[in-house]
């Protein structure tokens, strides 16, 4: 907005990172590097059985080991541990069991805490973990979501009538934003039905969860490797009984979290509980192996979807049913996840009518909650997925079907079926675009030579034109959906005396770079260099108010938070101006920094000659405070809704099953860009992901509830030789429901990707008579499709 | 325990250890250079990986009396300490190859060691190269071209 020709605007520019020097150099404070005096270590005994009572349990053979202070077991903090905390309970009657940190009597799933050793060194608390002896009485494991619903099934948490947490359901008719579904289905003229399965995926963020609780007097100092250090304090006061006031939480350097660190965890309970109880500074560290069984899984759907069309490919009616495996607990916002979706099964289109029914199931597996897009892949997965389907059935070109159905660009604003208004897009020129950069006629072409010569190698074409919403907020709308926690940000502006700036956020970045973008927001806007900017964050006591970085909030909120305040600094400085310039405000002009007076040349002073002013204060205006600090919190009115076109192609080996993703072109629309090296990266990194779930990742229980996918040798993170480089281009559609016309950007390629991936190995396979190939697409599953026809 | 003498970024150690104790460990726990970080406990994620006598090696792959009378270098220890980046460390930045950052030391690490071997490596050699460094953020995208522009910068120099 102060762009001159000195010195260009700094939103939209290419900005390398400020974070960068620590994290190249290894000068970073990641949790678990942290050391303070008289520190203790924590090791946890975890559950070997995935549904069992405890009937005895004996620590003290722990307590006679080398270098062990205490051994404790569930029984040592039932009175006081509370329960992991369930923010979103989605309906009225939403059945949330207790969840203590540490178990007492019954254990739920494996790798469930059941006692933890505290010593002197980390070896010495593993170590004795071994000297600890506990009996199981083994229950029957509940592993099927559809076998957990049958009235007969044994309970995974006996003292609750059934398996199930809640159902949730919308109706368009019934919210009068469309047509009964009922009748659209009963008059439709095509209908296709499909059941597609979300398999269960791990985060696998790379920095392992690590704590540090420091007790003093009545409060704790927890460090913690979290995605949410102001929502971890007010529970944590809630849950544990700690005064708020004496807690004070540090997200230090946080090594990705990707939905995984977005919770509230039993071992940063348990470690706050045992610090308080040996009175000195524990830390615990996760390793790897317990990472993969304790920390909060995602996905794990049964999706039953009824797709209808007129014969010539208008689609009317859609109807999903969903069974969500919540897994053993309702954690943070566990039966929220699928409803995060119900307002986007309908993706880009038009549909007459619309119904979403969710029952949430409990089984003996790790819990599930938010994993980068956090039901919103499952939804997109689905539409895009059966939208291919129909085509089939139509005999259509899947291109063709999309076009005659999405919304146009001129009918924005567009309120859907699900009774959302998008706000603004394009996805004729997104599609446009990325259609010309994969020359997606010539593929086609190459495709049918291909297919006519029987190639064993066959060439498959997959779309994804998605739409998502985002940036968790409005606050209202989380109310209305029973959400506990509010969705605005909040930021402040400090101008130091020397005219250096500090922005504190309440956004908690762990890789999303916001230290670079939040400075080239405040540059711009009060006029100060990039490098004269400092931003605060993830320490609830620097940044006392906010809620954190999740749901891709932190530019589509917390971004205009900070331009908010900035702004205000530049209207109280204004005032400052004016009385030492012996002006009138209407007369000040501000740009790049310098307030100027109208019609009179070198009558100005420089934001660092007001910020020196102000803090000495000796000549203020009236009712003007010594500073030119300013604070600002925004509550959007809107979601936000980004979107694009993503298209894949690949080979599928007809004789081996190995898929192997030739050319990935994505055009994603995010509104305004603040910094296009960083929005790339979230592209990047989230069309990573969403290729993982498609063809390689799956966390995999056997018969007896024991997770065999629990390291990185049989959990397969695609490496860089498991991913083609990807071809990324943008439209800009401004959101027109924020000042910055910012919309999020971390979790859509995460969205897109799966099933532009997916459609392309089934449609590599269509002429073999396959219409579904089971997620991860591995060369076994792809093999037997080949041999099969279909699953 | 055993006695080791390991030089680690250019300072010579002695120390007891634990036969059992892994490198990365000592690293980090002994020496307090934590820039070197564990990421697994089964020898995937590359993010603890170092130099050894200048060849990388996942440091928990390594005991420490392994190390005995071997010459160590860290990310820690990577630049001539003079306030500028190692290329490849430059080359990160430059190319926005880290997000949260966490396997970068290893990432760079294995770097250093595939361009010492490959002066002028194409994508797919890069590929091949880090395959046994695992990143959850970057899709590896803009690290093949970190490395592919460290290897212009190196070559340069």
């Amino acid at each position: 907005m102060t762009a001159t020709a000195e010195r260009p605007a700094e939103i939209g520019q290419a900005r390398k990172r400020k974070e960068d020097a620590r994290l190249v150099t290894g000068r970073t404070m990641w949790t678990d590097n942290l050391t303070l005096p008289g520190m203790l270590h924590m090791a946890i005994l975890r559950s070997p059985v995935a549904h069992a009572r405890i009937t005895s349990i004996d620590v003290s053979g722990a307590r006679q080991r080398p270098g062990v202070i205490a051994a404790f077991s569930g029984q040592d903090f039932k009175d006081v541990q509370g329960s992991i905390p369930c923010v979103w309970p989605v309906t009225e009657d939403t059945v949330v069991p207790n969840h203590p940190s540490i178990a007492v009597d019954q254990v739920n799933h494996v790798g469930e805490a059941v006692a933890a050793v505290v010593a002197r060194s980390k070896a010495e608390a593993q170590d004795a973990l071994e000297a600890i002896d506990v009996d199981y009485e083994p229950l029957a494991p509940i592993l099927d979501m559809e076998a957990a619903l049958a009235d007969d099934a044994p309970r995974v948490h006996p003292e609750l009538s059934s398996n199930k947490s809640y159902t949730w359901a919308f109706e368009s008719g019934a919210a009068g934003s469309g047509r009964p579904i009922e009748d659209v289905l009963r008059e439709a003229e095509v209908t296709v039905t499909r059941r597609f399965r979300q398999q269960r995926i791990i985060p696998a963020f790379m920095e392992p969860r690590s704590t540090v609780v420091l007790p003093e007097g009545d409060g704790v100092t927890v460090w913690s490797s979290t995605q949410i250090p102001h929502v971890l304090r007010t529970l944590m006061s809630l849950s544990l009984g700690i005064p708020e006031q004496k807690i004070r939480v540090i997200a230090p350097d946080v090594g990705g979290g990707f939905g995984g660190k977005l919770q509230v965890t039993p071992e940063e309970f348990l470690t706050t509980l045992v610090a308080r109880r040996v009175g000195k500074p524990v830390k615990y560290t996760e390793s790897r192996s317990e990472s993969m069984m304790s920390c909060h899984h995602g996905r794990d759907q049964i999706q039953d979807i009824t797709i209808t069309a007129t014969q010539d490919g208008r689609l009317t009616g859609l109807d999903v049913h969903i069974l969500s495996d919540m897994g053993a607990y309702a954690r943070l916002i566990t039966p929220g996840i699928p409803i995060l979706g119900a307002f986007m099964f309908n993706g880009i289109y038009k549909f007459d009518a619309y119904r979403f029914v969710c029952d949430g199931v409990f089984t003996t597996k790790t819990p599930t909650d938010a994993v980068r897009g956090a039901g919103r892949p499952e939804a997109t997965f689905a539409i895009e997925r059966i939208v291919d389907e129909l085509a089939a059935e139509l005999g259509m070109d899947p291109m063709q079907l999309r076009r005659k159905n999405w919304i146009s660009h001129d009918e924005f604003p567009f309120t859907t079926v699900t009774g959302i208004t998008y706000d603004s897009g394009n996805y004729e020129a997104a599609t446009d675009r990325a259609l010309e950069l994969i020359q997606w006629d010539e593929l086609k072409k190459e495709q049918a030579e291909r297919r006519a010569r029987h190639d064993t190698v066959q060439l498959g074409l997959g779309i994804s034109t998605f739409s998502e919403l985002c940036g968790w907020a409005p606050s209202r709308l989380l109310g209305a959906l029973r959400y506990a926690g509010g969705g605005w940000e909040q930021a402040t502006v400090r101008v130091l005396p020397t005219g250096k700036v500090e922005v504190v956020t309440g956004t908690s970045p762990h890789g999303q770079g916001n230290e670079t973008t939040w400075s080239q927001i405040v540059a711009d806007r009060v006029g100060v260099p990039f490098e004269d900017v400092e931003v605060l964050h993830g320490d609830t006591q620097t940044s006392p108010r906010g809620w954190d970085t999740y749901g891709s909030r932190s530019a589509a909120v917390g971004a205009v938070a900070v331009s908010n305040a900035a702004l205000r600094v530049v209207e109280k400085a204004k005032r400052v101006a004016a009385h030492l310039l012996e002006a009138s405000e209407d007369d000040i002009e501000f740009a790049d920094g310098k307030f100027s007076v109208r019609g009179s040349p070198g009558a100005e002073k420089t934001i660092q000659e007001l910020a020196f002013e102000a803090f000495a204060a000796h000549d203020m205006p009236e009712g003007v405070e010594p500073n030119l600090d300013a604070e600002a919190t925004y509550d959007p009115v809107a979601l936000s809704f980004p979107h694009g076109t993503h298209l894949c192609a690949v080979d599928v080996d007809t004789e081996t099953g190995r898929t192997t993703i030739r050319k990935y072109v994505c055009v994603d629309d995010v509104g305004t860009v603040i910094n296009p090296l960083i929005v790339d990266g979230q592209v990047h990194g989230g069309v990573a992901h969403g290729i993982a779930q498609a063809l390689y990742e799956e966390a995999v229980f056997d018969d007896d509830g024991n997770l065999t996918t629990g390291t990185l040798v049989d959990y397969l993170v695609p490496s860089a030789l498991d991913l083609p480089s990807f071809t990324t281009d943008r439209t800009v559609s401004p959101a027109t429901t924020n000042p910055l016309g910012v919309k999020g950007v971390g979790e859509t390629g995460a969205i897109a990707a799966t099933p532009a991936v997916v459609n392309a190995v089934v449609d590599a396979l269509r002429p073999f008579g396959v219409t579904d190939v089971r997620m991860p697409c591995t060369p076994e599953r792809v093999w037997r499709a080949v041999q099969g026809g279909s699953e | 325990m055993t006695q080791v003498d390991v030089k680690v970024d250019g300072v010579a150690y002695r120390d007891d250890v634990e036969p059992r104790m892994l490198l990365v460990h000592y690293l980090r726990e002994r020496l307090g250079k934590v820039g070197t970080v564990v990421g697994c406990d089964t020898g995937n994620c590359g993010a603890c990986t170092v130099a050894v006598d200048g060849r990388s090696v996942k440091s928990c792959s390594l005991l420490a009396v392994q190390a005995d009378g071997r010459e160590v270098t860290t990310i820690e220890g990577l630049s001539d300490g003079d306030g500028a980046l190692h290329p490849v460390q430059q080359a990160f930045h430059d190319e926005h190859a880290l997000q949260c950052g966490f396997c970068t030391p290893g990432m760079i690490m294995s770097a250093c060691d595939l361009l010492r071997e490959n002066p002028n490596p194409t994508e797919a050699d890069v590929r091949q190269g880090i395959e046994g460094n695992l990143c959850r953020c970057t899709g590896y995208q803009n690290i093949v071209r970190a490395v592919q522009r460290a290897a212009k910068a190196m070559v340069r120099s």
